[in-house]
């Protein structure tokens, strides 16, 4: 699966990291980073704070304060890799027309909805219990069921798919976990009709940063979500 | 030297006491301290662990025969507060890690304490018994119960003494109020209410009522997308019943008044340092989110503990702390491999001392770190079994952060970053200190002389 090659490829890259970025950081000379960094140390980063994000919400229940200081992290990084006038700051809907072009701002598009998705999923969990509450409108009830690691694939491309695991609502609590389900990149992306990113899937500029083989698979994901979202559930 | 009003001057010699827990090196978990507290006369000490259990120490009295062995702390009640749960609805366990401990002030002879896990606040009553009730007419002496129509005469049981036992019973579960994890809980000075706090609520409760709890602060956005800040920690003032302070991973406090409105999302006082430009970096915003916050005994003061220093505040004025205390400056330069492996998201407490003149909190390598605000001096000692002869004064340690490495200096990098002093309390009145090092509690006391 290519999901688990990527996870390889980032194991990797979290061992020669240290070095690289330790040395960089340890030179007394830079105190702010928003002069220096090669990009190469931001890149790093940004995948080890990625790595973050990913296994924050592995969790059952992610240590909300772990992930938001991960998540604000992120976006500075993020910020401070692309040009910064491209990026509006906070994703509370950004404008579809100024992150168009640049496939790196449609990721970070990607990355807000899918991080502004799952943090909205963590209100689910919040909904789920309060008891009278039909499931219906409450939505993909998401990760919080069976403790199991949550559309890890997805989380993996930063993608716009998100902790939506079940189709079916309350019958899907109860379905015994099959791991196959998460390594499944095809799950819809968020359903919350959040962010336009994915439309602009296809025919992106390469960011620099990224590698071939992430981008490609960043956009058959695009592509493939595409072309299997779900109309919204009811309610919404 | 007069107790509990101490200087850090060079007069001020620390030395080991005692150390409980066991010196095994491979810790069960289980064991591990998560929370310390004295009560209001420091003649309890208690600890919580991540097995959900609380373990209270109880002074000694002092006696004539042994000068230098100023009251020491034997366990006097263990007891498993919280157990681990499941959530069935969301598939979620439920950690029995004791968060907090807080005591009440003692009304009667019981000794009462609040103790809370994730999500759900305990009232323990801790009380002893050192009498029985003999003779019932009912019942025999095995408890069995007697037949009536045996008995022929009636007597009065009589209570006779028994050796002494301390019970602990849970009187009161408040739960069912958080759907995040409770980071603080704090006794209101009226007695009668405490709060609760979790990431985005707090909330207020009267000891009497379990089944309802006031919501006081809610910084939930109604979109979660918009989620940039959480709560961090939250404390009552000490003397004002009607004012608290709660503080947030941005590195911000703020202090509400009850009386202002139901809700107190509007603060009533924010206080923020703004960012030192010199300084910024990628983690800023982690190394500025406040672990703790404590209101000086006094009440003028608020002490925060960020991840490099610990800040006091005045309370009236919010632009800019008034005193910063570096804690372990040379990490700044390691932030990224800290953050790497986490440590950079430790969650360090402080502590006042009974006079406020000195605070102390924790840092790696199991140091933990005196400022004495008077004299700005500092002080580093180290909790480690090396120094744990009776009396043994603890020797200041020093960190070198380059160039030559003294003799009895340690460097940066041969720091053990597993060894973390998160949690100390100081006695109300003396100079007496209790230092949580994972699973070994340490208790130091000043040289009597």
């Amino acid at each position: 699966m290519l999901s688990k090659g990527l996870k390889r490829k980032r194991e990797e890259e979290e061992e020669k990291e240290p070095l690289a970025v330790d040395a960089w950081w340890l030179d007394p000379g830079h105190a702010s980073v928003a002069q220096a960094p090669p990009a190469v140390a931001s890149s790093s980063l940004f995948d080890l704070s990625v790595l973050k994000l990913h296994h924050s919400l592995q969790q059952s229940e992610p240590n909300l304060r772990h992930l938001v200081l991960v998540v604000n992290t992120l976006r500075r990084i993020q910020a401070s890799m692309a040009p910064a006038a491209a990026l509006p700051p906070v994703p509370s809907p950004p404008a579809a027309p100024s992150v168009a072009d640049n496939l790196l701002a449609s990721s970070d598009a990607a990355l807000s909805a899918s991080m502004a998705s799952l943090l909205e999923d963590l209100s689910h969990i919040e909904g789920l219990s309060q008891a009278p509450q039909p499931l219906a409108d409450e939505g993909p009830p998401g990760r919080s069921i069976g403790g199991a690691a949550p559309s890890l694939g997805a989380l993996d491309l930063l993608g716009p798919a998100t902790g939506c695991l079940l189709d079916d609502g309350l019958e899907g609590l109860f379905e015994d976990i099959d791991t196959s389900m998460y390594d499944n990149e095809l799950w819809a992306p968020a359903s919350e009709g959040l962010k336009p990113g994915p439309e602009d899937g296809p025919g992106k500029e390469e960011a620099p940063e990224l590698d071939e083989a992430e981008l490609d698979y960043l956009m058959d994901v695009l592509v493939g979500t595409q072309a299997l979202e779900r109309p919204p559930g009811p309610g919404r | 030297m007069i107790p509990g009003i101490g200087t850090l001057t060079q007069d001020t010699l620390w030395c080991f006491s005692q150390v409980k827990g066991t010196i095994e090196i491979g810790t069960t978990e289980a064991d591990i301290i998560s929370t310390v507290e004295f009560n209001h006369t420091g003649e309890l000490l208690a600890t919580g662990d991540k097995g959900g259990r609380v373990v209270i120490f109880q002074r000694e009295q002092e006696s004539k025969n042994q000068v230098h062995r100023r009251g020491e702390y034997n366990v006097y009640s263990t007891f498993q507060s919280h157990e681990p749960e499941f959530d069935y609805l969301k598939s979620l366990e439920i950690e029995e890690k004791i968060n907090k401990i807080r005591w009440l002030p003692q009304q009667n002879a019981a000794y009462f304490l609040l103790s809370t896990n994730d999500k759900t606040v305990k009232l323990w009553k801790v009380s002893e018994r050192d009498k029985r009730p003999e003779g019932y007419n009912l019942k025999d002496e095995e408890g069995r119960l007697r037949d009536p129509a045996t008995i022929t005469t009636l007597r009065v049981p009589v209570l006779r003494p028994m050796d002494l036992m301390v019970e602990a019973t849970p009187r009161r579960v408040f739960a069912n109020a958080h759907t995040y994890h409770i980071n603080s809980i704090s006794v209101n000075s009226d007695y009668e209410t405490y709060m609760s706090a979790d990431d985005l609520r707090i909330n207020l409760w009267n000891f009497e009522i379990t089944n309802q709890s006031f919501n006081i602060v809610d910084i939930k956005p109604a979109n979660m997308e918009e989620l940039t800040e959480v709560i961090t920690a939250a404390e009552f003032h000490p003397h004002h019943c009607n004012t608290f302070v709660y503080s947030s991973s941005k590195g911000t406090i703020r202090l509400c008044d009850m009386r202002a409105s139901a809700l107190c999302d509007r603060h009533t006082k924010f206080f923020e340092e703004p960012e030192d430009p010199s300084n910024r970096s990628f983690f800023s915003e982690i190394i500025s989110s406040i672990s703790d916050v404590k209101f000086s005994h006094s009440g003028r003061y608020i002490m925060t503990r960020d991840y490099l220093t610990v800040k006091v505040w005045d309370l009236n004025m919010e632009n800019r702390p008034i005193e910063t205390y570096q804690v372990h400056d040379y990490l700044r330069s390691k932030l990224c491999s800290l953050y790497e492996n986490d440590c950079i998201f430790d969650k360090f407490e402080c502590v006042w001392n009974g006079s406020d003149s000195v605070i102390m909190t924790g840092s790696y390598n199991n140091f933990f770190r005196m400022f004495d605000r008077n004299t700005k001096r500092d002080v580093t000692l180290e909790a480690s079994r090396e120094n744990s002869k009776p009396r043994a004064i603890l020797k200041p340690r020093k960190v070198c952060v380059g160039g030559k490495r003294r003799k009895d200096e340690i460097s940066v990098d041969s720091l053990d970053f597993s060894k973390k002093i998160l949690h100390t309390a100081w006695h109300p009145s003396e100079n007496i200190i209790a230092v949580a090092a994972t699973n070994n509690l340490y208790i130091f006391q000043d040289k009597v002389n």
